[in-house]
């Protein structure tokens, strides 16, 4: 028996040395082939493209298959690994992103939020390649919208290619009870606070809210900063020409507080799909939330658009567009940049952005998609997009830098609770430098 | 012959050691390089400034450290593990060694009960936090049951501080929160902490109750005078294999609450785990889990001490 264990152990030794020694050994080839590729300037093609994203939900998990069988019917001698991480809104993807880039083993291509995810991580750590001439031989450069070319932008250089549109400054109310309760679509936050006044009179719910993860709660500040603002100053405080103790910053933190006066008790034990079901059976009346809840409440929910419920933009911020926008780079030190650039031009072709939007339930991020293939609520929101300004959401990493936000969330978080205006201002003050 | 026998045992240990030696330096090996060696790297980051995606190893001395005292988020951190510590140890010990008691009252279908209490166990900490956060969702769960009395506690969602002070600028004081975190993690872990006293009541002789009982000790006094100052080894170990549970906890509060609203119910492991791969503020994160090692050793290294001592 201890012979046994002993030679068990033995080989169980053995094995481990062996896949440490040559799992080394391989490393060691893969960067050869990085040199290799650096020194031909990116010649070789292994065949095969890594497609790092956190698309595994319903409609997106189906928009991207929709997007790789394109692709290999176009490419058939290319094969696809999809390696999407689950979970967290993207945080898992994201923590095993930051691994690999840090041990020099990126994906081929991976999602990234437009705006500063992109620029003041990857770019600022100089992982990114720069893509102008990728756009000027595509003659994608009047394709995308300018303001959104500047968002994936750096000083100068274009360093990623967007692939959909969500908007964030979007209400969606269940359109039953403003009906019952006669009211009817606020623009102004005025009208908004009058119309929250009246619902909770009659017993609704006025504002949905689920914050167990604090991103939610900071959805509603980012915007209620918006329509405070206005999109020039909006940008300018995230560029730093404005500080966060300007008076409209003091000014948008207690709306935002007033705001938190209308929402459901249990928002702590939510997360955001909780609370949209809150809205969904009448118990809630509106809800802040970006324009993927259209898909959760039309197809996990089953109810139907316009008639179930119905939607508008954030009161004071309606000709602007707080988009959020997942785009895909080409990251340095990878064996075959011309395969990649081969699924990149379809990522960023009409075909493929009217193949995996439908489907995503997002908005294509050229301007001349096929606005017949997507729904009543995609053609509009196309229409707001061609028309709005664009402003980058600092909730989901575009407008500032993961660090910042972490903070913010923080400071939200806190504030959700002790509703301290000074306090919450001067935690922004004090992170800003991080922005 | 005194001289023979002493060579030939001088030769079988230098045969075994050898043995013993060539099979332990792998493992010590690798001991060395992933975990001593990475704690020691930790340590480095954690003065360095390296606070964001582009490394930088300069040196920032207790810079961080400072930071994470001054801060709001890990002064609650250490508040809440504290309360949570003290409660769940204190609950898993009661709860576990009267559990024990009754089972070891020599009763029919000993093993079923045996098998109940032991079956959480099984489980990870994340199907807990999962089931418990429906449980004790203020909106589902016990509540539906409880609105009949017309009780209705917020459970995890509740902010509130019992018997709470200003300090540094936390309010110190027991968060209500953390009870409900609390109520999952010793329906979890108690079974273990039972199946610990069952044995070391399995191990006390009944010649020594009897021999109380002789003497005229009422059962309580038998259990009192007797039965737990036997039971103390045991108690001393499920403190210590409790508290670095309790002081490192992370899937059960991720899976269960988050961090709760004015982070009621955050913990440091959470917080490293935000800060390091949200924040990409890695230097922070490398104190934050300094100091969770620093904690946990609060209680291991006293505990080696004794034990080493006892061997001795």
């Amino acid at each position: 028996m201890k012979k046994k264990l002993l030679a068990l152990f033995t080989f169980m030794l053995l094995a481990l040395l062996i896949t440490a020694c040559s799992s080394d050994s391989s490393g060691d080839a893969d960067e050869a082939t990085d040199d290799a590729s650096k020194d031909d300037s990116g010649g070789g093609s292994t065949g095969e493209v890594e497609i790092f994203s956190w698309w595994t939900g319903a409609g997106e998990e189906d928009g991207l298959l929709a997007l790789i069988d394109l692709f290999e019917e176009k490419n058939p001698d290319i094969t696809i690994d999809n390696a999407a991480v689950s979970g967290g809104a993207g945080t898992n993807a994201k923590a095993v992103l930051a691994t690999r880039m840090q041990g020099n083993d990126p994906p081929s291509t991976f999602q990234v939020h437009g705006g500063e995810e992109l620029n003041k991580s990857w770019v600022a750590a100089d992982k990114m390649e720069p893509l102008n001439d990728f756009y000027e031989e595509n003659g994608w450069m009047d394709k995308f919208p300018e303001e959104l070319i500047d968002l994936v932008s750096s000083d100068g250089n274009i360093y990623s290619i967007p692939v959909n549109i969500h908007r964030g400054n979007v209400f969606f109310y269940n359109m039953q009870v403003f009906k019952d309760n006669g009211i009817d679509v606020p623009t102004t936050m005025d009208e908004f606070f009058a119309v929250a006044d009246k619902l909770q009179d009659a017993g609704v719910v006025p504002i949905a809210l689920g914050d167990k993860e604090s991103w939610t709660a900071t959805q509603i500040f980012e915007n209620v900063l918006l329509g405070s603002l206005g999109p020039d100053d909006y940008k300018k405080l995230f560029a730093g020409e404005i500080g966060f103790d300007d008076s409209r910053v003091v000014d948008a933190a207690e709306k935002f507080g007033k705001i938190l006066d209308y929402v459901n008790e249990d928002h702590a034990s939510r997360n955001w799909q909780d609370s949209a079901q809150l809205v969904a059976n009448g118990e809630a009346a509106m809800l802040n939330m970006g324009d993927w809840a259209k898909g959760y409440f039309a197809n996990d929910l089953g109810l139907e658009t316009n008639v179930d419920f119905g939607y508008f933009a954030f009161p004071d911020t309606v000709g602007d567009f707080q988009i959020i926008t997942d785009t895909f780079g080409l990251p340095k030190g990878i064996d075959n940049p011309d395969d990649v650039k081969e699924f990149l031009k379809v990522l960023a072709s009409v075909e493929g952005q009217d193949a995996f939007n439908p489907l995503k339930g997002s908005i294509p991020a050229r301007i001349d998609a096929d606005p017949e293939k997507y729904d009543q609520y995609g053609k509009d929101t196309m229409e707001d997009f061609k028309n709005s300004r664009l402003v980058p959401s600092l909730a989901h990493g575009s407008a500032a830098s993961e660090g910042f936000l972490t903070k913010t969330n923080q400071a939200v978080n806190i504030f959700v609770t002790q509703r301290d205006v000074d306090n919450f201002i001067q935690a922004l003050v004090s992170a800003a430098p991080e922005m | 012959m005194a001289n023979d026998v002493q060579i030939k045992t001088k030769r079988k240990i230098s045969k075994d050691q050898w043995t013993a030696i060539a099979f332990l330096i792998p493992s010590i090996i690798l001991i060395l390089v992933f975990v001593y060696g990475f704690i020691g790297w930790t340590g480095y980051v954690s003065l360095s400034n390296y606070n964001s995606l582009i490394p930088d190893f300069s040196f920032a001395g207790l810079k961080n450290y400072l930071y994470l005292f001054q801060d709001f988020r890990f002064q609650a951190d250490l508040r809440n593990t504290l309360f949570f510590t003290i409660l769940f140890i204190g609950a898993v010990i009661v709860i576990g060694m009267g559990l024990a008691i009754l089972i070891d009252q020599k009763l029919k279908g000993e093993s079923i009960f045996r098998n109940i209490f032991l079956f959480p166990m099984a489980l990870s900490f994340v199907v807990t936090g999962v089931v418990w956060q429906w449980l004790l969702n203020p909106s589902t769960g016990f509540n539906q049951f409880l609105s009949v009395f017309g009780i209705q506690p917020k459970w995890y969602t509740d902010t509130n501080i019992l018997a709470g002070f200003e300090w540094g600028s936390i309010e110190f004081g027991l968060p209500v929160a953390i009870i409900s975190v609390v109520i999952a993690a010793v329906w979890q872990m108690t079974g273990f902490s039972l199946a610990m006293y069952l044995a070391g009541l399995r191990g006390i002789p009944d010649e020594l109750r009897e021999a109380a009982r002789m003497d005229g000790a009422t059962e309580f006094q038998v259990y009192w005078k007797v039965v737990l100052p036997m039971l103390a080894p045991i108690t001393m170990s499920v403190i210590i294999i409790m508290a670095h549970i309790s002081l490192k906890i992370f899937d059960l509060i991720y899976a269960m609450t988050g961090s709760g609203a004015n982070f009621v119910t955050d913990v440091p492991g959470v917080y490293m785990f935000e800060t390091t791969f949200r924040g990409n503020y890695y230097a922070n994160g490398a104190a934050i889990a300094i100091i969770m090692l620093l904690l946990v050793a609060v209680f291991i290294v006293p505990y080696l001490w004794s034990s080493r001592k006892g061997d001795q």
